[in-house]
């Protein structure tokens, strides 16, 4: 493959990246890298996405019929589609392949659990779980929340732990 | 429906420059994703869905919030102009308006407050992408801008949210937080010394990313540089604000450190390049973008090492804006091909450049007996 920049070495350095979930990558030969102040060693895990995809696709590739026998029940999105877009369909995509986005999330995030902002209208919402695993949850951000000292975010989670604990 | 002038200035208030951190750091972006339960994302979402997410957003909007007379602009009511100028202007993405040639997506739309770049994107790739854009580096600022604008649009609409993975995205790149912060920051000295590459190599391997102003990838004009969170779920919003701002400011402290070596080892090599610079943008009469970007980083270094008394940073600003195509038409009255473009922008530059040194003229020679050569404070408005 030629360089993408000079059009007449050959490419040796392939930059992927995903940034504002877009996905590009750029073949460029060691000097216009060099260039282009293009870390030659990058590479190597900063691409989670692709490389899962296409995992996925091995995956896959021998049973076409379990690509059809996934599908979303709410949205059609099969396994196929998102490994083709990297896009889930809808919210309930998330609980539909939720195993095999656990694995990826922690590829990309080095993490499953969110820690950040409560949406405290989501409690009927919250997608496809129980109390107690809401409650479990909820356990943990208040943990982190004390830990980081963000008290009013404590107070709404005690709270919110309560309210659950009372309807059990 | 919109009126004709529905584009106008709208989103430019950061232009003015100035801010922290304003000879490295030119802007600050903060955008979070966020969608709505009950629909499908909008890689499946029908024209229906569409029409109906907008609905229920447009009634939030005017339900309340703390936005100063928001307006809301749907995409299909501008014209393919209209809608470049907002993807020139940082505004939209391209997802949001479309391919220019064709009409524009239904329910896709824009809601801005006044000459802010505060508001959110409806029907992109996610329902909502709340965002806002400051000048200078301003991080908590900016976040917290789009916190209260999400606090008060969570109060009426119902997010799609999961107990585990946080705000749930069409992206899993965008989950959890949903936020993604970055800095557009200028680095001459870095490239110049031929420390950038040790730079951006620090950077991907702490968890954030890099990418240029306009190009994909790593494409980089005029020595802009986008740097960003990569990652979104497991840090709190307060966790990957903070983080990034502390990597931007060590590579602040690096290019500062980077042109205080050239100005002491290089002068005259400094002073060739922004004086060339400063000749050919001030003399050309045709002028590619990219050859405009690359000259205007050569200004921008010699005004902060205060090489060079014009143009105002603002000036500067406004060229890499309203210098990009779109805006060179609607100044035309016209549509223009490339050569056409290229001989607008040098026009377009020639006179901006000149209006400032009248400017400076005219405020009168007294400064330059006390500031022979200086700026004067000019880029600090």
């Amino acid at each position: 493959m030629r360089c993408d920049n000079c059009g007449e070495r050959e490419a040796e350095i392939h930059l992927t990246q995903i940034v504002d979930s877009e996905l590009t990558t750029l073949h460029l030969c060691s000097e216009c890298a060099g260039e282009k102040g293009v870390p030659t060693q990058v590479g190597l895990g900063s691409a989670p996405l692709t490389d899962f995809l296409a995992q996925m696709e091995k995956g896959t590739s021998d049973s076409a019929l379990s690509v059809e026998a996934e599908a979303c029940p709410y949205c059609g999105t099969t396994a196929a589609d998102f490994r083709r877009t990297g896009r889930l369909g809808c919210s309930q995509c998330w609980a539909h392949f939720e195993p095999k986005l656990r694995a990826l999330l922690r590829r990309i995030h080095g993490s499953t659990q969110h820690v950040g902002k409560l949406y405290l209208g989501a409690a009927e919402e919250d997608v496809g779980v129980d109390a107690d695993a809401r409650i479990g949850t909820l356990r943990r951000r208040l943990e982190r929340a004390i830990e980081l000292e963000d008290f009013e975010t404590a107070a709404d989670l005690r709270d919110r732990i309560r309210e659950l604990e009372s309807v059990e | 429906m919109e009126r004709a002038d529905a584009v106008r200035d709208r989103g430019t208030d950061w232009l003015a420059g100035g801010g922290p951190d304003h000879e490295v750091v030119l802007s600050t972006r903060v955008r979070l994703a966020r969608n709505l339960q009950g629909f499908p994302f909008s890689i499946r979402a029908g024209v229906d869905d569409r029409r109906r997410v907008l609905a229920r957003v447009r009634s939030a909007i005017e339900g309340g919030t703390s936005l100063v007379e928001p307006d809301l602009l749907e995409m299909e009511n501008l014209d393919s102009g209209q809608r470049r100028l907002l993807l020139e202007r940082h505004l939209v993405s391209r997802d949001l308006i479309g391919n220019p040639d064709e009409d524009a997506p239904p329910g896709a739309a824009l809601v801005l407050e006044g000459r802010r770049a505060l508001g959110l994107m409806i029907n992109e790739e996610d329902h909502l992408r709340l965002q806002t854009l400051l000048n200078g580096l301003q991080l908590v600022q900016a976040w917290q801008e789009v916190d209260r604008l999400d606090q008060e649009l969570g109060g009426t609409l119902p997010y799609a949210f999961h107990h585990e993975f946080g705000f749930l995205t069409s992206c899993p790149t965008n989950v959890g937080t949903g936020l993604r912060a970055s800095v557009l920051i200028h680095l001459p000295g870095l490239v110049l010394t031929k420390e950038i590459r040790k730079v951006l190599q620090g950077i991907s391997q702490v968890g954030l990313t890099y990418r240029g102003l306009y190009g994909e990838g790593s494409e980089v004009v005029g020595n802009f540089f986008q740097i960003s969170n990569q990652t979104t779920l497991g840090k709190t919003e307060e966790e990957l604000i903070d983080h990034l701002a502390r990597i931007v400011g060590q590579v602040i402290q690096y290019e500062k450190q980077a042109r205080a070596i050239l100005l002491r080892e290089a002068p005259t090599v400094l002073e060739d390049k922004v004086g060339r610079a400063y000749g050919i943008l001030s003399r050309a009469y045709t002028l590619p973008f990219d050859e405009m970007m690359n000259l205007i980083s050569g200004l921008r270094l010699g005004l902060t090492l205060k090489l060079l008394r014009t143009p105002r940073v603002e000036t500067l600003n406004r060229v890499m804006i309203f210098g990009q195509t779109a805006h060179l038409e609607r100044m035309a009255g016209r549509s223009l091909d490339d050569a056409d473009a290229d001989v607008h922008r040098a026009a377009f530059v020639r006179r901006a450049l000149a209006e400032d040194e009248e400017a400076a003229r005219s405020a009168g020679p007294r400064r330059d007996l006390d500031l022979p050569g200086g700026s004067d404070g000019d880029d600090e408005r």
